[in-house]
């Protein structure tokens, strides 16, 4: 298919970026409806998109490819296959989400929050089509900037450190995978992700560096190999996050102001699991498949630990923050363990379930996150969940929607969370039935600590401080209630994403 | 084909449905509310019914088996798909009028007895949305549909034993719940994964394709794991957790005591007659698996799955007795009951079969439910006072509620010919006593049956003989009361008709069922084995000795238990025990428990809280006291970079106004923010390394 409609796609959030900033409106209002009409159009778009890809291809779709610097392999290569699909919903409509209660954050400082708001997404979604490393780096690192400022400047205590942890963090993931890319260059010739798959197989990629870099000895190509490897997967695992890399996100997403939480985690971590689908995994089959033995036990420990951590935290975002790393670690854990030569259904489910969980895990934390800013605008910031208690008597909606996504994210059947997480369980389980049996012990902690948080928030007496606490308003009764509904739509029928990601995962499970 | 077995799935589907429309109703229409719940539990009653008849026809075809199977497509999943199904069969259809017609006198009862709770609404907003999940698990014909319906069926159990949710005890009851019943789950979805890994489908039925048909099952069977256990029996045994959880089993008992937090028609209808049976028809829906996969005939099977079965029953069936036996609360001691009884099932699943087990719910669910209803009306006219202490001598305040209650008990202690109980008790006592493998789960079935008698016994002489207790303190504290009350102030009353219909409708269904499954008429088994019952005097002739037996057993335990506590019954309400007085030590260890929840509490919780706090305390100081140190390295190294940089810059020029400019700009540029700064070095480092890569690429 041919057209531009990817770049006018990607594009359209930087115009209105500039627009809000230095364009027509003065007022902060003015500001912030033509933000979200920009938010709403992008999310038009993309749904667009969505309605004319072809469910039957297996290849790139909306290709874009133009000569850039020849010289250097660098090309303007954009498009998108399933995985791409499902990442531009998310970068599409999560921001949409997190304007829409983006309006106490932003107060005061529209002509700032929204055009940084706008400038996140620009790089989301250039990061989630862009094919080639050259401009796919640019875009990527473009997201970080604006998230940092988002939370530098808007973030409440604890912001300042909390931002420079997290941009340095990024940081040295970004560097490791330049330099990791730059190495790739000088072995396989190519920036292009596509021509890129495959690099490592039988011991090819050690092969070209040894040939390309002859720094060392005879073994310098395997050492370089890994260190490319390591590189690639850093940048990655950093972003996801991995444990042990992953300090940086419950202080992060604590200080920054819950709408830009919701982007964090619903949209920019997805980044890392997109990177290890579209980039590390192709490339590096032999790699993965060799450091299993470590990869493994990391992402159990991730899926595992932050639920025990979440039990003992006292602020309702730092619970949401580490389950928002346990979530993710069950994606982690799927694309470790189906390196290795399982059987090929278990592969296909674990990598569908991969892709399926990466969008419900962005609706279903975005929207929690959206309910502790709806939290905060009634208790002037208090989430502290000793504070509260017997909030069902006065605010029964409010309870009620917050509730359906507290189970989605437990994994109840119905809503969206358990489709994915069966799947990827199947896929481990097919694959490495001690890692599914050890990691089943993550869905039992998982609702212990959100059950507690239902406990402490919703049940008892209330707390005579929260008397006149109101309902839901009819805007938030919209948004919430959308979102649930997409939940339960997700839930019921799951194939209405399956049927984008199904034909690509059985061409990367088998194998070209 | 009849027309219902292809539409099986309206009948989950209407009262789900129902729970979705009254879920959006505003709370003010309750009317409309408990119109639409009770409706289509109604619908869903008269459809359970046709389905059962056209189970009922599939014999007089001859067919060997009276299944009916629907299945299609989920959604797709690599080269295949997911595929759900929906299946009707005898051990269905029998369920599916069991339930719906249970829950049909439990919505009924509960217009009655939640006529004046402000949220009536939401409670039948979530009593729809539970029978819909309970008739799923019912109609299933896939282990992952059936699953689905489980976890749902869970929350709704949550949703409602926490529906006073302002009582801080009932909501740690309702986690409770759902968290110990979740451990099961983890079990039962390992099982899944296993199951669906080695079979590759989740059906039960897909002719011949499915993972209970003989092709599956043989393979399973044939597949050795470690330690000389087959798939199958790994399967199995993951299932069992499962259902073990769910029908509060030993270990996994203590939740179910808890959840009578709930309103009673709640108690009643989840945690008596349904959900917690769904544990038992789980084992009874993959009996095929159960058996390690080879095909032996109902009655001898000693597979290690079922020898589990039979040993965990049997274990429960007298533990809980005997915890049963020393409780104070009304609805305690039939929470206790049920564990036992459904220990029971267990037994009769492990040692005599589908039949037998699936007998024993069948005739269990109508009495418990019975008698829990009848708790429930007694609770409703004592002003919401539970303990039977402050009772006594309700036989003539209470004449209805006191002659259905005396059926359901007459029913569970297991009196002789006229109460299902015993016939549905005496042929699991039966099946065990011709177990092979053992005769310790026949001892155990027997001694049980004693202390059930004796139980209930002390029971109705403590609530409905003697004197009335509960004058002196008409409104002991049980928190928030369940409704309140208008008209006999003071004074016990019978409880209006909207509750003793369903009471008396129960009673009767009590008095009738026995006779399904006679030695002599044995009509459920044969109809769940799709054969055709015959009247045949003799077998009662062979049965005899196990009657006789069980009928000494019986008549021995309320003998005593009259002996105890009818003979003399209790002067006051806060006189001691009889047996507390004579063994107060044993009696106050089974009062409390005999300390399983303490000792849960005192390993598990801790443990959990202990690796929490260590987590919590790793993140914050190790790894985060890692990062600062990185950091803080950083900030060295960039210090001794700018001091580098001072000593040339200060180096290359003379002292003068050109080295002050530069030295303060190179100072605030280093200053200006640890970002920027941070930022600046990585760039400078990313073009050296840049270079160095390229250069050597180039010149390779």
């Amino acid at each position: 298919m041919t057209g531009h409609w990817i770049t006018l796609l990607t594009f359209l959030p930087l115009v209105g970026a500039l627009t809000v900033a230095w364009g027509g409106p003065r007022s902060g209002a003015a500001r912030r409806r033509v933000a979200l009409l920009v938010h709403a159009l992008v999310a038009m778009s993309a749904m667009g998109l969505a309605v004319a890809f072809d469910t039957s291809a297996t290849g790139m779709q909306f290709v874009e490819r133009l000569s850039w610097v020849p010289g250097l392999g660098v090309e303007y290569h954009v498009g998108v296959d399933g995985l791409g699909m499902v990442s531009v919903l998310i970068a599409a409509l999560i921001p949409l989400l997190a304007a829409v209660v983006s309006d106490r954050v932003a107060a005061g400082r529209e002509g700032v929050y929204y055009p940084l708001l706008l400038l996140l997404q620009f790089g989301l979604l250039g990061t989630f089509t862009a094919l080639n490393f050259f401009h796919w780096f640019l875009f990527w690192e473009l997201g970080l900037v604006p998230a940092y400022l988002l939370v530098r400047l808007f973030g409440g205590k604890g912001a300042g450190p909390a931002s420079f942890q997290f941009f340095v963090y990024t940081m040295v993931g970004s560097v490791a995978l330049l330099l990791a890319f730059l190495a790739l260059r000088a072995a396989g010739g190519s920036f292009d992700f596509l021509e890129l798959a495959g690099a490592d197989r039988g011991g090819a990629l050690g092969r070209a560096l040894a040939q390309r870099l002859p720094w060392g000895g005879p073994d310098a190509g395997n050492v370089l190999g890994w260190l490319v490897f390591g590189g690639v997967l850093l940048g990655f695992a950093v972003k996801v996050p991995l444990w042990p890399f992953h300090t940086w996100l419950p202080d992060t997403y604590t200080a920054a102001p819950s709408p830009v939480t919701m982007v964090l985690t619903g949209a920019m971590s997805k980044m890392g699991v997109y990177g290890l689908l579209r980039i590390a995994w192709p490339i590096f089959p032999e790699h993965f498949a060799a450091a299993q033995g470590v990869l493994v036990p990391l992402a159990l420990a991730t899926v595992i630990l932050p639920t025990f951590t979440a039990f003992v935290q006292r602020d309702l975002k730092r619970v949401l923050a580490y389950s928002s790393i346990n979530h993710l670690g069950y994606c982690l854990l799927a694309v470790f363990v189906v390196g290795t030569p399982g059987s090929e259904a278990g592969t296909a489910a674990a990598l569908n379930g991969v892709v399926l969980q990466m969008l419900n895990h962005a609706l279903t934390a975005a929207t929690l996150f959206g309910f502790v800013e709806v939290l905060e605008r009634r208790t002037g910031g208090v989430r502290d969940l000793e504070a509260f208690g017997g909030l069902r008597r006065a605010a029964p909606v409010f309870c009620g929607l917050m509730g359906i996504s507290v189970f989605a994210s437990v994994g109840l059947p119905g809503l969206n969370g358990f489709v994915s997480e069966f799947l990827i369980f199947r896929g481990i389980f097919a694959a490495a039935p001690w890692a599914a049996a050890v990691a089943s012990l993550g869905l039992l902690t998982t609702a212990v600590f959100l059950l507690k948080v239902m406990q402490r928030l919703f049940h008892g007496e209330l707390s005579v401080a929260w008397v006149g606490f109101p309902d839901l308003t009819m805007r938030e009764r919209v948004w919430t209630g959308a979102a649930v509904a997409g939940m339960l739509v997700l839930g019921v029928y799951p194939d209405l994403v399956l049927q984008w990601t199904n034909p690509l995962v059985l061409r990367l499970a088998g194998g070209n | 084909m009849h027309a219902i077995a292809t539409h099986i799935w309206l009948i989950p589907l209407l009262p789900l449905l129902a729970a979705g429309v009254v879920a959006l109703l505003p709370k003010r229409a309750s009317t409309a509310a408990i119109g639409l719940a009770t409706g289509s539990m109604g619908l869903a009653l008269v459809l359970s019914l046709a389905a059962f008849l056209a189970t009922l026809g599939g014999h007089a075809d001859g067919a060997a088996h009276a299944t009916h199977i629907g299945n299609f497509d989920w959604f797709r999943l690599g080269t295949g798909s997911v595929r759900l199904g929906f299946l009707l069969d005898p051990l269905g259809a029998v369920m599916l009028v069991m339930v719906s017609f249970v829950g049909l006198l439990i919505f009924i009862f509960s217009i009655g007895y939640m006529a004046h709770d402000p949220n009536r609404t939401r409670f039948f907003c979530f009593l729809a949305l539970f029978a819909s999940a309970m008739l799923g698990v019912v109609v299933a014909n896939s282990l992952l549909l059936l699953f689905a319906c489980w976890e749902v069926m869970g929350v709704a159990s949550y949703l409602l034993i926490g529906f006073w949710y302002h009582k801080p005890s009932a909501a740690v009851a309702a986690k409770k719940a759902f968290l110990v019943t979740r451990i099961g789950d983890i079990g039962l979805f390992l099982g899944m994964l296993w199951m669906y890994h080695a079979t590759g489908t989740l059906l039960f039925f897909d002719d011949g394709r499915g993972c209970l048909e003989a092709d599956a099952l043989t393979q399973l069977g044939g597949t050795a794991v470690r330690g000389g256990l087959t798939a199958a029996t790994g399967i199995a045994l993951l299932l069992l957790v499962g259902a073990i959880g769910k029908s509060g089993q030993v270990p996994l008992h203590v939740w179910l005591p808890d959840a009578m937090e709930g309103p009673t028609p709640v108690s009643a209808l989840i945690h008596a007659a349904t959900m917690v049976a769904a544990g038992v028809f789980l084992v009874a829906r993959v009996f095929p698996l159960m058996t390690g996969g080879v095909d032996t005939p109902v009655g001898e099977g000693t597979s290690v799955a079922l020898q589990a079965v039979a040993g965990v029953g049997a274990l429960t069936a007298v533990f809980a007795a005997c915890l049963a036996v020393a409780q104070q609360d009304i609805k305690r001691i039939l929470a206790y009951s049920t564990v036992s009884q459904l220990g029971y099932m267990f037994l009769g699943l492990g040692t005599g079969g589908v039949a037998v087990g699936m007998f024993h719910l069948i005739t269990h669910a109508f009495f418990k439910a019975l008698l829990f209803l009848g708790a429930g009306s007694v609770i409703h006219g004592c002003h919401e006072q539970q303990d039977i202490r402050w009772m006594g001598g309700l036989r003539r305040l209470m004449p209805v509620t006191y002659a259905t209650y005396a059926v359901g008990m007459m029913a569970l202690a297991g009196v002789p010919l006229f109460f299902s109980g015993f016939w549905s008790k005496d042929e699991i006592l039966h099946a065990a006593w011709s177990w092979a493998p053992s005769r310790w789960p026949f001892v155990l079935g027997v001694v049980g049956a004693f202390l059930t008698a004796f139980y209930m016994t002390r029971q109705m002489a403590e609530v409905f003989f003697g004197q009335y207790r509960g004058g002196v303190r008409p409104h002991v504290g049980h928190g928030i009361p369940e409704a309140t009350h208008g008209g006999t102030a003071g004074g016990v009353h019978e409880s209006p008709g909207v509750m003793t219909v369903p009471l008396v409708l129960l009673a009767g269904s009590t008095l009738v069922l026995g006779w399904l499954g006679t030695p002599a008429w044995p009509w459920f088994e044969a109809y769940l084995n799709g054969h055709s019952a015959h009247l045949d005097f003799g077998r009662l002739a062979a049965a005899w000795p196990m009657m006789l037996v069980s009928v000494v057993v019986v008549a021995l335990g309320i003998g005593t238990g009259w002996w105890v506590y009818g003979r003399r019954s209790r002067v006051g309400a806060t006189a001691p025990d009889p047996l507390e007085s004579q063994f107060p030590r044993i009696f106050r260890g089974l009062q409390a428990r005999l300390y399983v929840d303490e000792l849960y509490d005192a390993t598990v919780v801790r443990l959990h809280h202990v690796v929490s706090m260590v987590c919590g305390w790793m993140d914050e100081l190790v790894l985060g006291g890692l990062v600062t140190l990185v950091g803080l390295g950083s900030r060295l190294a960039a210090f001794s970079a700018r001091s580098l940089d001072e000593l040339l810059v200060n180096l290359g020029f003379d002292a003068g106004c050109a080295s002050t400019r530069w030295g303060g700009r190179g100072f605030s540029w280093l200053q200006n923010g640890s970002a920027q700064r941070y930022l600046g070095g990585l760039g400078l480092g990313l073009a050296t390394l840049a270079i160095l890569v390229l250069w050597g690429w180039r010149h390779g």
